[in-house]
């Protein structure tokens, strides 16, 4: 059987008492939310912390809140609240919408907004057990300088893996982080770098405590995820669109994010910009997923194959705007 | 039902003769029979254990100073052993054994043509997984150290990972003893003149198939219990299938006696053949409780109940058919080539498997087979559901598909018109008794309404049709020996309390339950009253095991058997009590009671105290053995059975052409079984199997990469969930087979079959490609409309 490794767990009572945790015990030690994620790893080796501390029930962590528009949520949210709550899916259906395509309903019980929020990157020659690891000679996320997915090259090509984040990015969310040195405000997209191996740009001992996500206004915003089993799992694709149209109808400004194609969250700004100044009909729609197509970049280490996932970028894409275009489907039989 | 008498289909010119005489259709089922029991909404056995999580699987057992093993297993696909270094992990506090291939040397094999494992490598390893040494520890932390601190010296070869690798002259070899490359085994069949039939064919279609591995994923890990005790008899707790040939493998392998040797199969959660062999885990677990003085159990990860596998072939089929006008076949030459992984497993038998079943359900006057299995660098394929039968099925079923759609026939109107007739022979000397198939085209066609909608929805949503044919068990055991298939004791105590004895092993397909209705209904006792004892190979008679889809046909009538002996000592003395004539007795409810005058009745029990004091001791014992049915031909053995299931599958999809993504509208299916004892347990495997073939048909597969399984785990090798699950409509259809127990076929495997190519010919309807290997994952059919697309654009 598959045992966690053995590590001393602490649930402090408040965000200070887990800050000084970090700090005393340093590297040895690894922060845990829902856990669905870490525990995971764990069993798998990926991660060895001698001590796990618990920040699920810290206060600091919790809440919901409306100021001037801003929606305040505490990073210990749990994704099926932001699947259900109506007040959260009245504002922001995408976020909620994403919320629900993670995992399964079991998971989502458990999981939390900032566990999604700091997910670690994902690569199939990664997420295995140690064993499995060790026959194929390791990978540099882990024990080995060699990355498995592009040998020749000096990076890694873990996946970003989350859903809610695209959706965050393209509500151009906030966060606030809290570490050593204080509380910091973070923008969600700020948090993330092209880097499959460290791709979180917090420092060490930092804690995403809340997000903020800004009034919706006038944006209207779609997420949709691909995958190759419907009921649970990562995206092979994930696409947030987001668009604010002028009172005559062009889109004033637009945001793309896709999910799953990089190791960070990436911006189609290609299709952001074909979209902006101009109406959204059938024909920027389908230059906009000519945009995505292009941009997609995804590599051979997730479940799905290369050529497969690009196609499903630009369908996305063109679905989710289509959608708010409020055009009809377009009638695949002429395919 | 009513069975009409069949001709035996046979070829004048067939190299081997059909038996001539038609067999007798008649029934010894009384069918318009009141049963109390049988065909009855009755509860599960172990409904109450199952659903409250009370059942005790291997894993959840505990014992005295019980400690944990482990399996050290190799990295590498294909490697020489050079030197094992243990002293490390022997030295280490909390280690109690280490063992190594040597410890164990002797080979074995669930057949005996295949002797070629070992209970842990002995020079060689040939796939990454592989079980290279063991340990004992006192925890399964320390027992993980213990096996880091296991060197093991390899000096890897190069690996030989696919058909055609294994198929190159040059590649390395995996077994030594292989003359032809890593080509384990030939076989070629030929019955009739295919030249001839060819020759007398109106249009002669070839096509090349492809199906790909998938493995069993059984909800229960694998796991071993043994305890040595220091009197020197071994008892080993294993979740296994098939506790009989366990106990022979442990006997050959720990070079024991095997009257010293117990197995016990406690429930069993789920096997699909994956438990039907022995496995490093179980022939290790013994010896390390022998050198610890302790009982050790083994819980294997699910990634190396992947590793495990026995599970489904890949298989390339090269199928060339001669046919008439209207879809009748004049001959039939088929080939298969199946990817065997790295041992033989029961990989012969399937073998002969993919070619076996192909005259049935339509009649072939001349066949021609030629199968032959390689050995790769993967974990060893076996039986899975529908054992070697699934795999051409997908192929002939899609072949049918495009032969009607040329000759302009409705693909199911063509199938009616060539089915083999009840009561007949086919030419590779297959007996078929009862055949429900035309019943169960008709349920479906007629619930699917398949006339409206085949060749008539809109572009992107089809119909598809195929039919599929199984086993009631295999007519010969694994290992030749003139003895019963199945065994089952009975005995009654003086409160009417009744005790079955039988060696079945209940992996969740409802053995048990079958056991307690087919009792419970011969001697008219309430299910309530029926106790059982099984999988235990001490203090139950031989079964065979739960594989081939044989337990209910054969320890059913072994236990029908057994209760209607004694069902006659208990009328024989109720009818003295009553006096009343013994044939005019019935029994129900608890009672015996006069059939003309039920108010003459005496319970149960006290019919059970007066035959005890005039016979003594109340007990019998039961036993089946199958007619002897294999042809006289080497290569027989595979494909007789007493009786074979039926079964008729619709399935309506939806192709999203922009994303090639596939959605199930709906299966139908009917099946014939003969008779349901349960229909509600019928019905549950039913949608079981339905389940199983649209997973494997739409997104299952079994792949490597660079050496090693891509994907050994539940969330990336994709297997679907309950949420994912189609809408499935069961019809049963009951043909009353003169030899089963109360009519009683198979249900647990057939329905699995005819999904798959129900589902590739669905596509077809809907987009008009066929798509020649499983499964039909999206980029398949993208990439195919995709290649469509421009093949229209360059020809404009």
């Amino acid at each position: 059987m598959l045992r966690l490794n053995r590590f001393s767990y602490v649930a402090p009572g408040d965000l200070d008492g887990a800050l000084a945790l970090m700090e005393k015990h340093g590297q040895d030690a690894m922060l845990m939310a829902g856990g669905t994620d870490l525990l995971v790893n764990i069993k798998q080796r990926l991660a060895t912390p001698a001590l796990v501390v618990g920040i699920r029930e810290l206060p600091e962590l919790q809440g919901y809140s409306l100021d001037r528009g801003w929606l305040t949520l505490g990073a210990s949210t749990r994704l099926c609240d932001i699947e259900h709550d109506p007040r959260i899916r009245m504002m922001y259906p995408a976020l909620s919408d994403a919320a629900g395509l993670i995992s399964a309903p079991q998971v989502r019980t458990v999981a939390t907004l900032g566990g999604n929020i700091c997910l670690d990157t994902r690569c199939n020659y990664y997420n295995q057990s140690q064993e499995w690891r060790r026959a194929i000679g390791f990978c540099m996320k882990k024990d080995s300088p060699i990355c498995r997915v592009a040998p020749g090259g000096d990076r890694c090509w873990a996946v970003a893996s989350a859903d809610t984040v695209p959706v965050l990015i393209s509500l151009r969310a906030e966060t606030t982080v809290v570490g050593p040195s204080g509380i910091r405000r973070v923008p969600v997209e700020s948090l993330y770098q092209d880097d499959g191996l460290v791709p979180l740009t917090l420092r060490f001992g930092e804690i995403v405590s809340s997000v903020h996500i800004p009034p919706p206004d006038t944006w209207t915003t779609e997420y949709a995820k691909f995958r190759l089993r419907q009921s649970f799992d990562f995206p092979l694709v994930g696409i947030a669109a987001s668009v604010r149209r002028d009172p005559d109808g062009n889109i004033a400004d637009a945001r793309v994010v896709m999910t799953a194609v990089a190791s960070y969250p990436e911006r189609a700004s290609g299709a952001e910009s074909v979209l902006r100044g101009k109406p959204l009909s059938e024909e920027s729609i389908t230059t906009a997923g000519h945009a995505v197509f292009r941009q997609a970049k995804p590599m051979d280490n997730t479940a799905g194959s290369i050529f497969h996932r690009k196609r499903m970028a630009r369908v996305l894409v063109e679905r989710s705007l289509r959608h708010i275009a409020g055009l009809p489907e377009r009638d695949a039989r002429t395919a | 039902m009513s069975s009409e008498k069949g001709t035996p289909l046979q070829s004048e010119t067939s190299t081997f003769h059909a038996p001539s005489e038609p067999l007798a259709a008649h029934s010894s089922e009384r069918t318009t029979q009141n049963f109390s029991v049988i065909g009855k909404r009755n509860l599960k056995y172990d409904w109450h254990a199952k659903l409250t999580g009370a059942a005790k699987y291997t894993d959840d057992l505990r014992l005295p100073r019980m400690i944990y093993g482990r399996l050290l297993r190799s990295p590498h696909p294909h490697a020489r052993i050079l030197r094992i270094d243990v002293s490390r992990a022997r030295a280490m506090s909390g280690v109690f054994a280490v063992l190594t291939g040597k410890d164990l040397p002797i080979r074995y094999g669930i057949l005996p043509s295949s002797q070629d494992e070992t209970a842990m490598a002995l020079e060689k390893v040939r796939y990454v997984g592989e079980a290279v040494a063991a340990v004992a520890a006192v925890d399964e932390w320390t027992a993980e150290e213990a096996c880091n601190a296991i060197e093991v010296v390899y000096e890897p070869l190069q690996p030989v990972m696919s058909i055609d690798e294994a198929l190159d002259p040059d590649s390395e070899k995996i077994h030594d003893w292989t003359k032809h490359a890593n080509i384990q085994k030939n076989v070629l069949l030929e019955f009739g003149d295919l030249d001839e039939g060819f020759a007398e064919a109106d249009r002669v279609f070839e096509d090349e198939y492809f199906f790909e591995g998938n493995t069993h994923v059984p909800m229960e890990n694998h796991a071993a219990l043994a305890n040595w005790e220091p009197t020197g008899k071994v008892t080993v707790w294993s979740s296994t299938q098939t506790p009989h040939y366990l106990h022979r493998e442990l006997a050959r392998v720990l070079d024991l006696p095997p009257s010293r040797i117990r197995v016990i199969a406690p429930p069993v959660g789920g096997g699909f053949g994956g438990k039907s062999e022995a496995f490093s885990h179980e022939l290790v677990a013994p010896v390390l409780s022998r050198l610890s003085g302790r009982p050790v159990l083994i819980s294997l990860s699910r990634e190396e109940v992947f590793y495990c596998h026995r599970g489904r072939h890949p298989v390339r089929m090269w199928i060339r058919t001669g046919v008439k006008s209207d879809g009748t076949i004049t001959a039939l030459d088929f080939k298969s080539t199946l990817d065997g992984g790295a041992y033989g497993s029961y990989g012969i038998a399937t073998t002969y498997y993919t070619g076996a079943l192909n005259t049935l359900p339509y009649r072939v006057p001349r066949y021609r087979f030629e199968g032959r299995r390689v050995f790769t660098n993967k974990p060893p394929c076996g039986p899975k559901r529908g054992h070697g039968t699934v795999q051409p099925r997908f192929a002939i079923e899609a072949h049918l598909d495009r032969i009607a759609g040329e000759l302009g026939h409705d693909p199911a109107e063509m199938r009616k018109g060539m089915l083999v007739s009840p009561f007949s022979w086919t030419v590779n000397h297959l007996r078929v008794t009862s055949c429900g198939l035309p019943e169960a085209i008709d349920a479906v066609l007629e619930r699917s309404g398949w006339r409206e909608k085949h060749g008539h929805l809109p572009q992107g949503k089809g119909i598809g049709l195929a039919c599929s044919v199984y086993l009631s068990g295999a007519g010969l055991p694994i290992y030749w020996n003139p003895m019963p298939h199945s065994g089952a004791q009975i005995k009654i105590d003086r409160g009417g309390g009744v005790t079955v004895y039988c060696g079945t092993s209940d992996i969740g397909q409802d053995s048990d339950s079958m056991l307690a209705y087919v009792v419970a209904e011969e001697l008219g006792v309430d299910i309530g009253d029926i106790h059982l004892v099984t999988g235990d190979t001490s203090l139950a008679p031989v079964d065979l095991g739960s594989y081939s889809s044989r337990v209910t046909f054969m320890a059913g009538n072994a236990a029908r058997q057994a209760a209607s002996k004694l069902r006659a000592q208990l009328f024989q003395v109720a009818a003295a009590r009553l006096d009343v004539p013994e044939a005019r007795l019935g029994a129900a409810g608890g009672m015996i009671y006069d059939l003309e005058d039920t108010e003459r009745q005496i319970p149960f029990a006290q019919a059970a105290q007066l035959a005890e004091a005039e016979f003594g001791t109340l007990g019998e014992t039961g036993s089946y053995t199958p007619p002897k049915l294999a042809g006289p031909y080497k290569g027989s053995g595979v494909g007789p059975s007493p009786a074979y299931s039926f079964t008729c599958a619709v399935a309506e999809v939806d192709v999203d052409l922009e994303t090639g993504i596939l959605s199930i509208q709906k299966i139908w299916v009917a099946h014939d079984l003969g008779r349901a004892l349960n229909p509600v347990v019928c019905e549950g495997q039913i949608e079981g199997g339905v389940y199983m073939g649209w997973a494997e048909a739409v997104i299952e597969e079994q792949v490597f990469r660079k050496g090693l399984h891509k994907q050994p785990s539940l969330l990336e090798y994709k297997i679907p969930t309950s949420l994912d699950m189609p809408d499935v409509d069961t019809t049963i259809i009951e043909s009353i087979d003169p030899e089963g127990p109360f009519g009683a076929k198979e249900v647990g495997q057939g329905p699995l079959a005819p999904v798959i190519p129900a589902i590739a010919n669905a596509v077809y309807d809907a987009t008009g490609i066929r798509i020649d290997s499983t499964p039909i994952m999206a980029d398949k059919v993208l990439r195919a409309i995709e290649m469509r697309r421009k093949q229209h654009a360059a020809a404009v």
